[in-house]
């Protein structure tokens, strides 16, 4: 089976890095793909509850390393889609409990079984960071678009090159549109001229994010969300598949529907 | 139309330029550890190699790093001092 090692990292943590992971497995496997997504970070492990499979854990990340079970063993089904396991991480650990050279051995055990390999990595740009893109065919940076988050990604996508793992790809993830069109938030325009790297996808900022990982489903799940639509299209598009960008606009603030109104041109929508 | 009436409205200006153009000087000294200082000392070095061969305009020397891509580059601006026509 073909399979491909894709890392998920940001640098700036908060950013939607675990939710990220979680989706684009979760889109992945109801197609059908066998994807498995590992929780790099010990010590801090949130894929469990973001998939809603955090009651399921036994083994984690760091028994399978220091052997006291068997790789099968530690991965965890998900409930809805029989193609997506889950790989937890440790949480009485710390990153110095597992190595590059480690999660590089696991994911060449995990290769022959899976179409896909999912790696959450922690934030930040040491240890944990080095462990989770040290086995990767690909590396996505997760970014928002705002200063910090802009700044700590060009960071880490200069230290992915340096690691020879590049060029990474990235996804701009909780757009305002309604912001960027008044000229108060970077848009993706700018933020690609900013970090000079191929986009993969732009997420809107969606409040089904949030009552989606309160119930622990991947919004993917939902057909309708515009955030779950952005998700599967990332899927689609590290498939290989050609899939054009999702218009962010909503229709706007009523000062450009008024506008629209009386002066039809006015609208930019692309 | 509809910006130039939020605009009009909110009485602030559009703060994401701002942040773009903050980003682009932070980004150049994130991805090469060249202080303004170094550029400075560069500059004034620059002007005073080239002084000994030809005549050039000092306060018109610009040095400043630029991106294309994700490739610094540092650019030289260096105008020359039109040569004096030597009369008999």
């Amino acid at each position: 089976m073909a399979c491909k090692v894709i890392t998920v990292t940001s640098g700036k943590g908060g950013v939607g890095k675990t939710t990220a992971t979680a989706n684009i497995g979760a889109a992945m496997a109801a197609t059908g793909q066998h994807v498995v997504c590992i929780d790099s970070d010990i010590g801090l492990r949130n894929l469990d509850v973001v998939l809603g499979l955090e009651n399921r854990i036994v083994y984690d990340l760091v028994d399978v390393i220091e052997g006291r079970c068997r790789l099968r063993q530690a991965m965890i089904r998900d409930k809805r889609l029989p193609e997506l396991y889950l790989i937890p991480a440790a949480q009485t650990r710390d990153k110095s409990a597992v190595s590059p050279s480690d999660m590089v051995r696991l994911c060449d055990e995990l290769r022959p079984d899976f179409n896909w390999v999912l790696i959450d990595s922690p934030a930040g740009i040491e240890r944990g960071f080095r462990n989770a893109i040290a086995p990767a065919d690909l590396v996505v940076v997760v970014t928002n678009p705002e200063v910090s988050a802009v700044r700590d990604a060009d960071r880490i996508i200069g230290l992915v090159e340096a690691e020879e793992k590049g060029p990474a790809r990235l996804i701009i993830n909780r757009i305002k549109p309604d912001m960027v069109k008044r000229g108060d938030m970077l848009s993706m325009e700018d933020v690609l001229e900013l970090l000079a790297v191929e986009l993969i996808g732009m997420v809107p900022d969606d409040e089904i994010v949030i009552t989606s990982t309160n119930r622990g489903v991947p919004v993917v799940l939902d057909g309708k969300s515009k955030a779950g639509q952005a998700f599967r299209d990332i899927a689609r598009r590290l498939e290989g598949e050609d899939v054009p960008f999702l218009s962010l606009d909503e229709g706007g603030n009523i000062f450009n529907r008024f506008a629209r109104w009386i002066h039809p041109r006015s609208n930019r929508n692309e | 139309m509809s910006s130039i009436l939020d605009r009009l409205l909110r009485r602030e200006p559009a703060s994401a330029n701002l942040a773009k153009d903050r980003l682009k000087l932070v980004l150049i000294h994130d991805r090469t550890d060249l202080t303004p200082g170094t550029l400075d000392a560069i500059k004034d070095e620059l002007i005073t190699v080239i002084s000994r061969h030809c005549e050039i305009d000092p306060a018109a020397v610009r040095v400043e790093m630029t991106q294309i891509g994700r490739e610094q580059r540092l650019i030289a601006d260096i105008p020359l001092r039109p040569s004096r026509r030597r009369r008999p």
